[in-house]
């Protein structure tokens, strides 16, 4: 399992530069719009590709997956905590999963 | 109040919001047959979601390094742009240590709680912040991870999406606020969709289809509509 180290080096490696080089090199700001429009994009493009589809097989039913989904999107929406954003859906997942259950669904 | 108590402050809510992320960080993490200590190590290394669920989607698929290499520099990018815009909060004499070490609490959280901190940003104010937020983040993977063998199925399915439901809450109230944004999100949905589903596309391993469809989406959204010119104080 010493692959596993070697990955978790390059991972931990890799994400510290890329936090550490902009502070530590670039005492001036970015002029290039175009770069700083795409750094601006970027934690959007890949939070939401990382999200769908992947959530809706991260639970036991595609219906409840779906539902949490949808609790989250609201409360979000709603501009709640991190933290009650992702606790609603947790909860919603599991109330849907025990109606699933009930009706023999799951 | 000093500072670093005031980072402590700001920190205390992150804490909490990390342990109950990276809980379901340790759960997944000792699904995949990787050892809770193993699993907490990994958050203390990178202090990262986005990054670290990519980072264990490749190691559960035994991608190569170099695909890990390259999907942490694109995930992790944007910590580059915080980076970049809390270099400009700084005094210009900071001694370059702690640049170093500020440079390790950069996660989007402590980010956002330090950039509308007052001009110059104390560096402990930064330190207050990572000295909750980070034991928090650990603490969450070593339990989640030592709780997940034993909680109950059901539990697990639930929890599995609390993740997911982190990433929507940073990405959905910017999106409310700005069609762009509004606009990169379904289309990255909708891009990662069709590497799912779509023959062909289907065999590009996750951790690449996220690095295509970032840099696609950000790359075609900036060049169609890039952002304003930004105030001068971030």
């Amino acid at each position: 399992m010493s692959d596993l180290y070697l990955y978790i080096l390059v991972m931990s490696v890799v994400t510290y530069l890329v936090r550490m080089l902009p502070l530590v090199l670039m005492r001036r700001e970015i002029h290039n719009r175009f770069i700083r429009s795409f750094l601006y994009y970027v934690p959007y493009a890949c939070l939401a590709a990382m999200t769908v589809p992947a959530i809706f097989f991260a639970t036991d039913h595609l219906i409840s997956a779906a539902l949490g989904f949808a609790c989250a999107l609201f409360l979000a929406y709603k501009e709640q905590s991190l933290i009650r954003v992702a606790l609603g859906a947790c909860i919603v997942v599991f109330l849907a999963e025990r109606v699933l259950v009930f009706v023999g669904m799951l | 109040m000093n500072t670093f108590r005031k980072g402590i402050a700001g920190g205390i809510p992150i804490a909490l919001g990390y342990f109950a992320v990276s809980f379901s960080f340790g759960i997944l993490a000792v699904k995949g047959g990787i050892h809770p200590l193993t699993a907490a190590l990994i958050s203390l290394t990178n202090v990262t979601s986005a990054g670290q669920f990519a980072g264990l989607t490749i190691i559960l698929a035994s991608g190569s390094l170099w695909e890990m290499a390259l999907t942490q520099f694109i995930i992790n990018l944007r910590y580059s742009l915080m980076s970049l815009s809390i270099s400009q909060k700084l005094d210009a004499k900071l001694p370059l240590w702690h640049r170093f070490l500020m440079a390790f609490g950069m996660t989007d959280e402590i980010f956002g709680i330090s950039a509308v901190q007052k001009n110059p940003l104390a560096p402990s104010f930064m330190y207050g912040a990572m000295a909750v937020a980070i034991p928090g983040w650990v603490l969450g993977t070593l339990v989640g991870g030592l709780a997940g063998s034993v909680l109950p199925a059901f539990l697990l399915s639930a929890l599995g999406v609390a993740l997911y439901g982190m990433f929507i809450a940073i990405i959905i109230p910017p999106a409310k606020a700005d069609p762009a944004v509004l606009a990169v999100v379904l289309l990255s949905m909708g891009l990662s969709c069709l590497f799912y589903f779509l023959p062909l596309l289907k065999q590009v391993s996750s951790g690449f289809v996220i690095i295509i469809v970032t840099v696609v989406v950000a790359g075609l959204m900036a060049w169609l509509k890039p952002v304003e010119e930004e105030p001068s104080d971030v």
